[in-house]
């Protein structure tokens, strides 16, 4: 996993609710099993037309969002499905930030996975970041000192938790952190079921 | 101390904590689609990791498998090597595989509890957000990303934060033609579609003791609707009955102590929810969504809803945005919605009751010239055991197409797909924009109301043909 450190890119201001993962990645996409170079797909349907065109109105169609690095998003954020295709498809556009007032669960996990950070943010704040990203401004986001600084240089703290942050910043593996720390522990949970739940075991 | 059925499950699969919370919880058992494990597979392979316990999978295609020609190949490469893929993982790695021509075949979260696979008191997880399907069992069941999966299947645990709870208390009795879809689209219509993040839901009450497995089932499916990775259901007399004699659940004297542990399992009466909401199951009358957010649900008697009466701005935009997709006018009732299309199935409602009761309306009924309806059985045993009752035989004679089994419709990833424009009354759980097909539009409802919506050729009260059978 990259690890994630700093950031400063143009933030895309994307406001509406509940920006589903079929928006972001639609269903008839999913039969590709590769999780690389899926951003030809990322907002597909908010992007391109039935003949393939860009629509002009959707944000990351235009300039300057095009090169966005951060997506300033609306509440729920991600709702919907587990398709992890979702962050990945948003990767792959070179987004890895996405600032947002509540997120889709399961979407949420999925991004820390990817070395990309969700930030969930209050509604001042919010505010004040999505005017930064309607003027078309970069922000900038240290992970290492949890802030996001605005063009104006104040800053807004982000809220997450060590662990999450630690994993971010040095680009762990979670499954070769997990083997590494806990084999056996897991070996001694597994053995203390079997003796407790004996019928537990097909 | 009381404790919660949620504390229950979590408590005693916490293999170590963390700073901050976190937990490494053991996972019991997962499932595995076609889509979203090849990623996970993929990176196995990368790192030379093994799965740790291939005893606790169980994997099965659904969600690309088409649900017609199941005696030819399928025909989409694409779909073809994703499947395969399945096969060829699970072969590798040692995983119990369900083939596309085995009798068990069908939608994981329909197959699993058939199985046995799912139990009470145990954790499970699937690359599928509707995975609290399986928490009608007291089961705690969760959607994972493909990563997650990755996770489970070479460690079997997960790193989590433990949820809050919210218990959410269906008062009375249901009225006749009111169904559990109609409880759930309540719910969701009521906490809205991020009420329940960060929370497990425990759905209780007398309205819940009352409901069937399936009909569990339905209601703990849509959860995530609602923003919760997790719906429970307390294990009960019920539940047991369902379970005993399954496959893989457990016989003779392990099942009697199994029996004796799931009952511990419900929440003690004195536990403290984080949240709690009241719903009055005597007053709920059919739901159906109208617009694009699965908590965009009006009574199937009601209006369309205005914009200009929306509480708030934020509220107010998602409304216009959804009215504008589902090319819908404020005010009109419901029932002038006219609908083309008709799916019942899915992994909300494909199992047998559904189709029973979509079947009852059906009866010596057409569907309207125009219509083009479907039913989708959400596994072989569902669609044997309802051709064993007949019911395949009324859906043909009324003019539905009768399928085999996959997510079809629901997901529209094979070639079941709606043409832009296109209007469906569906048994699935989700009305997102473009989900049965690129600009078809979604109207969610119970498979009752379905079947009457295709014999009206718009969407109807189920209740007026329910009374004449």
């Amino acid at each position: 996993m990259q690890p994630f450190t700093t950031l400063t890119a143009i933030a895309a201001p994307l406001v509406e609710a509940d920006v589903d993962t079929d928006i972001i990645y639609p269903a008839r996409f999913l039969t590709i099993t590769e999780k690389k170079g899926l951003g030809r797909y990322a907002f597909h349907d908010r992007r391109y037309d039935g003949q393939g065109r860009e629509l002009a109105d959707f944000v990351l169609n235009r300039d300057p969002w095009r090169h966005a690095g951060i997506l300033v998003a609306g509440p729920n954020f991600g709702c919907g499905s587990s398709r992890e295709q979702a962050p990945w498809a948003i990767l792959d556009l070179g987004i890895r930030c996405i600032i947002a007032p509540s997120f889709g669960e399961i979407f949420r996990g999925n991004c820390y996975r990817n070395g990309m950070l969700p930030v969930i943010v209050g509604d001042a704040d919010h505010a004040a970041l999505l005017s930064d990203a309607n003027a078309g401004a970069r922000l900038h986001v240290d992970l290492s000192a949890r802030t996001i600084t605005r063009p104006d240089g104040s800053t807004i703290a982000i809220a997450i938790d060590d662990g999450k942050r630690d994993a971010l910043l040095n680009g762990w593996d979670e499954v070769m952190g997990i083997l590494n720390l806990y084999a056996g522990t897991i070996d001694r949970y597994e053995r203390d079921r079997r003796t407790r739940l004996p019928w537990l075991t097909r | 101390m009381p404790f919660t059925l949620y504390d229950k499950l979590w408590n005693s699969h916490v293999v170590a904590e963390e700073e901050g919370g976190i937990s490494l919880l053991y996972i019991d058992r997962a499932m595995l689609h076609e889509v979203s494990s090849p990623q996970a597979f993929a990176a196995l392979r990368e790192k030379g990791l093994k799965v740790r316990n291939p005893g606790a999978f169980l994997a099965v295609a659904d969600h690309s498998v088409p649900t017609r020609h199941r005696d030819r190949p399928i025909a989409d490469p694409q779909a073809r090597a994703q499947v395969e893929l399945l096969a060829l993982n699970s072969n590798d790695f040692g995983i119990d595989m369900i083939g596309l021509d085995d009798p068990r075949q069908g939608i994981v979260h329909v197959t699993g509890p058939e199985q046995g696979f799912t139990l009470p008191g145990l954790t499970l997880v699937c690359g599928d957000s509707h995975t609290a399907t399986h928490g009608a069992f007291g089961t705690l069941a969760f959607g994972i990303g493909s990563g997650e999966c990755e996770s489970v299947l070479a460690t079997q645990v997960l790193r989590l934060t433990k949820a809050r709870t919210l218990r959410v208390n269906v008062h009375g009795d249901l009225p006749p033609g009111v169904g559990a879809k109609d409880i759930i689209l309540a719910v969701v219509g009521k906490l809205g579609s991020n009420g329940a993040i960060g929370h497990a839901i425990e759905y209780a009450g007398p309205a819940i003791r009352a409901l069937t497995m399936e009909g569990r089932m339905t209601l703990c499916n849509m959860s995530i609707e609602a923003g919760s990775r997790t719906g429970l259901v307390a294990p009960d007399e019920v539940t047991f009955a369902w379970l005993e004699g399954r496959p893989l659940a457990p016989k003779g004297a392990d099942w009697d102590a199994a029996v004796a542990h799931w009952r511990t399992l419900p929440s003690d009466e004195s536990a403290v929810f984080d949240r709690e909401i009241d719903i009055d199951a005597t007053k709920l009358v059919p739901q159906v969504s109208w617009g694009t957010s699965p908590d965009q649900v009006a009574d199937v008697t009601g209006r369309v809803p205005d914009p200009a009466g929306a509480g708030d701005a934020e509220t107010a935009a998602k409304m216009t945005k959804a009215l504008s997709y589902m090319g819908l006018t404020p005010g009109m009732p419901v029932r002038d919605i006219v609908v083309g299309h008709v799916f019942i199935g899915s992994c909300t409602n494909g199992r047998i009751e559904d189709l029973r009761i979509a079947a009852r309306v059906l009866k010596d009924r057409r569907i309207a010239d125009g219509v083009q309806a479907l039913v989708v059985p959400g596994s072989k045993a569902v669609k044997s055991q309802a051709e064993a009752e007949g019911l395949d035989a009324i859906f043909r004679a009324a003019g539905f197409e009768w399928r085999e089994p996959g997510c079809s419709l629901c997901v529209a990833m094979n070639d079941d797909r709606l043409p832009p424009g296109a209007r469906c009354a569906s048994t699935s759980n989700r009305n997102f924009e473009g989900r049965q097909g690129q600009g078809a539009r979604t109207h969610l409802m119970g498979p009752a109301m379905a079947a009457a919506s295709a014999i009206a050729g718009h969407i109807a009260d189920p209740r007026d043909y329910l009374g004449e059978a």
